[in-house]
């Protein structure tokens, strides 16, 4: 497909997901099977990893830690590639429904950044033998919390909420370059947090009986952020459409 | 050219531009952004006396022994090409042992032994039960760092 095709295409595509109306029937179709998933996936991934998986070879009961910080860490990262995706489509295609997304997820972001930031210093302090230090790897997941912070005080910033949420955009677009700093920090330079395990070349390092724990935690904090986002982004656009009315009878 | 095009190339540039000086500051600032030095790092610095530093590596096997007094211990930091004598008063973290990775943080004496305030744990990214890790030992096939 030529560029302006696939353009044409993604344009009619989006239209077609950034209409309100047919949103608010998707999302009241999904809501019921993301939110029975979450609880599921989570009974499951709970009951693998703090009970069924084994301990390990030399930080014992210690690694079950590992269940919480690494899916809190992927979804802080995934939650703010997607905003940064939907910042960019409301920036180019002025999508309404982009911007209200990005407002809506920015808080769910910045609660599972700081799951991780508060389950890795609990599991720095027996294994390390420190809470915090402050290495590349756990200065830029400590700077990317700051912009979810910082996001969601600038788009609350200002009266006109629609300027609140253009000025939160280019902040979390600008913010983009801190996602490839974080994921390959352990690998640029020498750092105490050690590099990845699962996401590498070849194998992961980590045993088959611990990694699908890991997956159903993951799947389960992932069925979770569709239920929240679904919630979120729809009350945005009642919060909207209040504004609207008020302000349409404020003119009349 | 559309608005829309416009504003795509628009936020293109900007991006790309950002990651240029994004990538420019890290290379400038490479060496502030290491959290600690190699024993062969130190063979091609020159530090200030008295200047605090951290120093990584591996805790050679054999070389951990408890000093006369009772609460010092000595050990040697290597990263297999050179290596560094370290001693420390102080509690050591529970995952510290021969064979571990390990950060200390302190200064270098003129006698050329590092005199640590601090001693962390630097594990690496295998994580697996006991039993693989004995299993793994048995058949020879350990490549972990006992």
């Amino acid at each position: 497909m030529a560029l302006p095709d696939r353009m044409a295409y993604l344009t009619v595509a989006m239209h077609r997901f950034a209409n309100p109306a047919r949103f608010q029937r998707i999302a009241t179709a999904i809501l019921p099977w993301s939110a029975g998933l979450t609880v599921l996936l989570l009974a499951a991934g709970l009951y693998l990893g703090l009970v069924a998986s084994p301990a390990d070879y030399q930080q014992g009961d210690t690694v079950r830690i590992m269940y919480i910080h690494v899916p809190s860490a992927w979804m802080a990262l995934f939650i703010y590639a997607n905003m940064a995706l939907a910042s960019a489509v409301g920036f180019v295609w002025r999508h309404p429904l982009a911007d209200l997304f990005c407002r809506a997820v920015a808080p769910v972001g910045a609660g599972f950044t700081a799951v991780c930031l508060i389950t890795g210093s609990l599991w720095g302090e027996p294994m390390w033998g420190t809470w915090w230090v402050w290495d590349a790897r756990l200065t830029s997941v400590l700077i990317l919390f700051f912009l979810y912070l910082g996001y969601i005080a600038l788009v609350n910033a200002f009266d006109d909420p629609v300027r609140g949420l253009k000025a939160g955009a280019i902040l979390v677009l600008v913010g983009v370059v801190n996602l490839p700093i974080i994921k390959f920090s352990v690998d640029w330079w020498n750092t105490l947090h050690q590099p990845a395990s699962v996401s590498r070349l070849g194998r992961p390092a980590l045993d088959p009986a611990m990694l699908t724990p890991l997956m159903v935690m993951a799947a389960a904090f992932m069925a979770y952020f569709v239920t929240l986002a679904l919630l979120r982004t729809r009350a945005e656009l009642l919060n909207r459409r209040i504004q609207v009315l008020q302000m349409a009878r404020g003119a009349s | 050219m559309t608005r829309k095009k416009r504003r795509l190339y628009l936020l293109g540039l900007s991006l790309g531009g950002l990651a240029v000086a994004a990538a420019l500051a890290l290379i400038a600032f490479q060496d502030n952004l290491l959290f600690f030095y190699s024993p062969s790092d130190l063979q091609a610095k020159t530090l200030a006396p008295e200047q605090r530093f951290r120093l990584g590596g591996l805790v050679a096997e054999e070389s951990f022994e408890h000093l006369s007094d009772g609460i010092t211990v000595r050990f040697v930091v290597t990263d297999l090409t050179n290596t560094i004598p370290v001693v420390f008063a102080g509690i050591l973290p529970d995952l510290f042992r021969e064979g571990q990775g390990v950060v200390a943080e302190g200064r270098l004496r003129a006698d050329g032994v590092f005199e640590a305030s601090d001693v962390l744990a630097k594990h690496d990214e295998t994580y697996m039960p006991r039993e693989v890790a004995d299993a793994l030992k048995q058949s020879g096939e350990w490549r972990g760092d006992e």
